[in-house]
């Protein structure tokens, strides 16, 4: 048994010339949930992206497994932003989450029953069954973030990254998020959530990773998440803070 | 076949091509490449006539695929260096295209080739260029080209058709699922090209990007699924070719000029009374959304 599913050593990435994150370092352990927690602009997405090789890196090197990211691909599930996709697009619900299959279906087929059956049964499980030929624009934000999580529910990975899966949805939807982020750490998976809001925090993540830019505070939730870290995060205004803990509406990043 | 018969013929494989290949430019928000591509295709053309002194339809393809891929990888490049993607766009396009202008005006003589060609094409003409298929007979040689282009599109279009899906809704999803997305990229790239190139001497270039843009961009207002938006594309490809035709006809006018202005008819026409998200149709039901 590995100590560590993820290990981050010396992350920098930028955009346009300008530094997003820098020399990101730190090592997940299997079975946890991470909350990234950061104010706008502090790279988390670009963290993610850049684990994911979706954004080149400039220094560093990211592990899973030991390995490097291609070899275990398959293994790694990712839910981007939800307003990172055309919600227009000619496609049913069952069409999205049966994209989470594509990797193993393979190249030049198409899917089969088999393939359908499961991506019906995690809309199921996201409570969306009854909408699986609803067509995606009809659905609403909560609706829509939940086909997202269907869809990674479908991959079956070890490894989630979500990116502000709870931003912008009703109650109800994030319920049902929590409940199966916390049923995937009961089955041993290790998701990491880029998140927004701060009141919540304690409450639904076991491990935290502050970052601004660069790596403020990574450790369990009770040991660092504290008020000091969040500061520090912050740019030290805690009345900017306060406000943050009262937004209702995220924005969009 | 008579002489209108293939005319007709030839404008509904431009249309059906087209309006395919289109779906997906409007899908990836593309549609302006459509334009790009259309006008770029002159250079690959004259270049290869340069090279080949032949105008025939092999060298052609090859010269409008590299033309095309030329383009898109000029775009990308220039949008890599912080110039803003529709104005490198229009950098890249213009300057390409402008190079073609001057090659034939220079280089190439008095080679069945001209601006004027380039586009409002001759589809007048096409009838008369014929080649024999064994097996089949003699057929308008800008027709057989265009079946094969049509063959090879829906080919490629069926055989990758969720990976063409998924790289135009979601292409992070995509990457991270081991899909080579910039592969697929250039793909499509060549597909357009090759079916501009095709098109382009039968129709010109102004035709090729009402066939490519329009008939996809009202199939978009009559459906939310892919399968049936790419069969409304294609039918509307077709019946703007017949329509622009009678068109043509009655009014004794250009014909690609008419096909033009048909697919911009059906377009209006799905515009306001399109049962899904048409404009009478929104009044009609003004609670749902």
């Amino acid at each position: 048994m590995q100590d560590y599913v993820i290990e981050v050593e010396n992350l920098s990435a930028s955009y346009r010339k300008t530094p997003v994150i820098e020399q990101i370092a730190f090592k997940v352990k299997p079975g946890t949930l991470t909350g990234i927690i950061g104010p706008n602009g502090a790279g988390k997405s670009t963290l993610i992206k850049t684990m994911l090789q979706l954004h080149p890196s400039l220094t560093g090197e990211v592990t899973f497994f030991g390995k490097h990211y291609k070899s275990v691909k398959k293994r790694i599930g990712y839910v981007p932003q939800r307003g990172s996709v055309d919600w227009d697009f000619p496609t049913t619900a069952l069409d999205v989450v049966l994209m989470g299959l594509y990797g193993k279906i393979g190249l030049m087929k198409w899917p089969r029953k088999e393939h359908k059956r499961r991506a019906y049964e995690a809309l199921e499980k996201m409570g969306m069954a009854t909408y699986a030929s609803r067509q995606i624009s009809q659905l609403s934000g909560g609706q829509q973030q939940r086909v997202f999580l269907a869809r990674a529910l479908a991959q079956d990975a070890d490894i989630y990254f979500m990116d502000e899966p709870l931003a912008g949805v009703d109650a109800a939807t994030e319920r049902a998020i929590m409940k199966i982020l916390k049923e995937l750490k009961e089955q041993r998976k290790t998701v990491m959530i880029v998140h927004h809001d701060l009141q919540t925090v304690a409450e639904y993540f076991d491990w935290v990773l502050l970052i601004n830019r660069t790596v403020i505070a990574h450790g369990p939730t009770d040991k660092a998440f504290t008020k000091e870290n969040i500061i520090k995060t912050y740019g030290g205004n805690l009345k900017w803070i306060k406000e943050v803990e009262r937004r209702v509406v995220h924005s969009v990043q | 076949m008579t002489y209108s018969a293939w005319i007709i013929l030839t404008a509904s494989l431009v249309g059906l091509s087209c309006g395919l290949i289109g779906v997906f430019l409007i899908l990836r928000k593309m549609a302006m490449m459509a334009d790009a591509i259309s006008h770029t295709v002159l250079l690959g053309i004259v270049l290869a006539y340069i090279i080949t002194r032949e105008t025939s339809g092999v060298y052609m393809v090859i010269g409008g695929i590299f033309a095309g891929l030329l383009t898109a990888y000029l775009v990308q490049w220039l949008h890599s260096l912080e110039v803003q993607h529709d104005a490198s766009m229009g950098i890249v396009f213009t300057t390409l295209f402008a190079i073609g202008v001057i090659l034939i005006a220079t280089s190439t003589g008095n080679a069945h080739l001209d601006v004027q060609h380039a586009l409002m094409g001759e589809i007048t003409f096409i009838p008369f260029n014929t080649v024999t298929i064994p097996g089949i007979g003699e057929m308008p040689k800008a027709t057989f080209l265009l079946l094969i282009i049509f063959s090879v599109v829906s080919l490629f279009l069926l055989l990758f058709y969720k990976e063409w899906k998924i790289t135009s809704f979601d292409p992070a999803l995509a990457a991270s699922l081991g899909i080579p997305v910039a592969f697929f990229h250039y793909l499509f790239m060549s597909l357009v090209s090759v079916t501009t190139v095709a098109a382009f001497d039968a129709v010109g270039a102004i035709m090729v990007v009402a066939m490519l843009i329009t008939p996809p961009a009202s199939a978009y207002l009559w459906t939310d699924r892919l399968s049936i938006m790419l069969l409304l594309s294609g039918t509307f490809g077709v019946l703007s070719a017949v329509l622009g035709y009678a068109l043509a006809v009655w009014i004794d006018t250009s014909i690609s000029g008419s096909m033009a202005f048909a697919t911009g008819l059906i377009f209006i026409a799905s515009f306001l009374f399109a049962p899904k998200h048409g404009l009478i149709a929104k009044y009609v039901r003004p609670t749902s959304n």
